[in-house]
């Protein structure tokens, strides 16, 4: 079943990665750029994207990069995860980015690249 | 999450937008833990108070709810990138990070917390009784308290603590309850374990586990070693709690740590045979720490520069206890309101790689900072960095 963690509307490519993300560490809020090179979305920029990872790890000031990749304009526009944790609940509720768990099977199943749709209020949460 | 009518309000917006935030933010993270209501908390302790770390953005939403917002609760926080006493001595730190360190550091006053701007609360303060529920960002501080101060807080993160400090409400969630089965064992196959050696333990069990721990094969060993597995595991993972246990035959899954699951972690953060200086911290020391380094460099002198963090309630303490006197004639430098994770003290023009004895410092030097790191415990930081 797919939960809503923050609500919201949203439309674009997903960016899938099998790494637990340490916003803090990993993710360039100034660029959205992914500068940690053991990471599978190394160089790869989480912009506007659906991001898809199994969960967050890590510094809990990883919802202050969440939040400032929102205000600089480099943040993802949903955001995808097998799992839970407050600081990807937390900074995703502050920057209004909509945030969902899916379960594993559904997380197996998400392809990178392709397009994808999520509304939160409709019945089919993703399309 | 079922809410009261009171906290419905004020998710509507109709006690000011400062606490509709607030209640977003544990919404949220309610959902995210499956906890059916809110719960009253005693004390929050708050991360994200270094500039380097919550950048213009965090600057500027403190600075706009601290106009505003008060903490309703006892209300601790994490370090900030500088000691202000000392920064005069460090040049290349630029007017604007001073500037918008100090603009974080009046936001948080502001709203009331106490300024500890430190990561081991519980070297500041005694503890409230067993099973309170508080809600600790700043990850070793959290695992500290469920696992040895017997307290019972998620591993909060910087917003979740913040609107618990607001609202002094955290969600009811499963991790906050009495003892549930933990799912994990961890056999420490390690002879002796030094401080190092439990922080790489730490590294691993976040590495492995999930929200819990077990840890046979070893007792409780000393403060500096507990609050190095602290650190460790918080930097690595998901993990909020460890126990120290020897019934190993329960249901748990067994995993080993030896010396090949060790090395593995080692060569992971270690990536200099040596370092241009030394720090000592993260977590910050605390005054048995202090007292112990200035007994270990009786008639030594670090050979490098050695910064040396704790926070400044304990440099008072171990100020009266004339335990600075000897670290200082040995030329550690000890600093206070910072710590070495991302802390701009460390001068990347001029140092190549930095000796630490903190794996979750050789973490953040090698992501945050960029400096090589040369890992290596305190006896031999002794030993081979001073005469």
């Amino acid at each position: 079943m797919t939960k809503v963690i923050v609500q919201g509307k949203a439309k674009g490519l997903v960016l899938k990665t099998h790494n637990p993300i340490n916003f803090l560490g990993a993710i360039d809020n100034k660029t959205g750029i992914v500068h940690d090179q053991k990471y599978d979305i190394f160089e790869k920029s989480v912009k506007n994207s659906v991001l898809v990872f199994p969960h967050g790890i890590g510094s809990s000031v990883g919802a202050y990069t969440i939040y400032s990749l929102k205000v600089n304009g480099n943040a993802p526009i949903a955001m995808i995860c097998q799992k839970a944790d407050l600081t990807v609940a937390s900074g995703c509720a502050l920057a209004d980015i909509p945030m969902l768990v899916v379960t594993p099977e559904k997380f197996n199943s998400i392809e990178n690249g392709k397009e994808m749709q999520i509304d939160t209020k409709s019945t089919e949460i993703i399309n | 999450m079922e809410l009261t009518k009171e906290e419905q309000e004020a998710l509507d917006g109709e006690m000011g937008e400062t606490l509709q935030t607030a209640y977003r933010i544990l919404l949220a993270t309610g959902e995210a833990t499956n906890a059916e209501k809110l719960i009253p908390i005693k004390w929050a302790h708050l991360s994200g108070v270094n500039y380097n770390t919550i950048g213009d953005a965090g600057e500027e939403f403190l600075r706009k709810i601290s106009k505003d917002a008060q903490v309703k609760v006892k209300a601790t926080v994490n370090p900030m990138g500088v000691d202000f006493d000392h920064i005069s001595e460090f040049n290349h730190i630029d007017d604007e990070f001073i500037e918008k360190q100090k603009s974080i550091r009046d936001s948080y006053i502001r709203m009331g917390v106490e300024p500890t701007f430190s990561c081991t609360p519980y070297d500041i303060f005694d503890l409230p009784e067993k099973d309170t529920q508080v809600s600790f960002a700043e990850s070793n501080a959290a695992i500290f308290a469920n696992s040895l101060g017997g307290l019972k807080t998620n591993k909060e993160s910087a917003f979740s603590a913040l609107a618990s400090a607001l609202t002094g409400k955290s969600p009811y969630s499963d991790f906050r309850k009495d003892e549930t089965n933990i799912p994990m064992t961890i056999r420490m196959k390690l002879e002796h374990p030094n401080e190092l050696d439990f922080g790489l333990l730490g590294f691993f069990a976040g590495k492995v586990g999930d929200t819990a721990v077990n840890i046979s094969g070893v007792s409780q060993p000393n403060r500096r070693s507990c609050k190095a597995l602290c650190g460790g595991m918080g930097t690595s993972g998901t993990c909020a709690k460890f126990q120290f246990t020897d019934v190993e035959n329960d249901t748990s899954e067994k995993v080993d740590f030896g010396k090949e699951e060790m090395n593995k972690i080692y060569d992971e953060l270690n990536t200099s045979d040596k370092g241009d200086i030394i720090t000592l911290g993260s977590p910050q020391l605390g005054l048995g720490e202090l007292s112990d380094l200035s007994n270990m460099l009786k008639g030594k002198s670090f050979q490098k520069r050695c910064m040396i963090f704790c926070s400044r309630a304990v440099q008072n303490q171990a100020r009266n206890l004339d335990y600075t006197k000897e670290i200082e004639r040995a030329g550690g430098e000890i600093l206070s309101d910072c710590c070495t994770c991302l802390t701009p003290l460390i001068d990347t023009n001029e140092t190549d790689s930095v000796t630490t004895n903190s794996v979750k410092g050789a973490y953040y030097l090698k992501n945050s900072t960029g400096v090589d790191v040369n890992l290596k415990s305190l006896s031999k930081i002794i030993e081979e960095d001073t005469k």
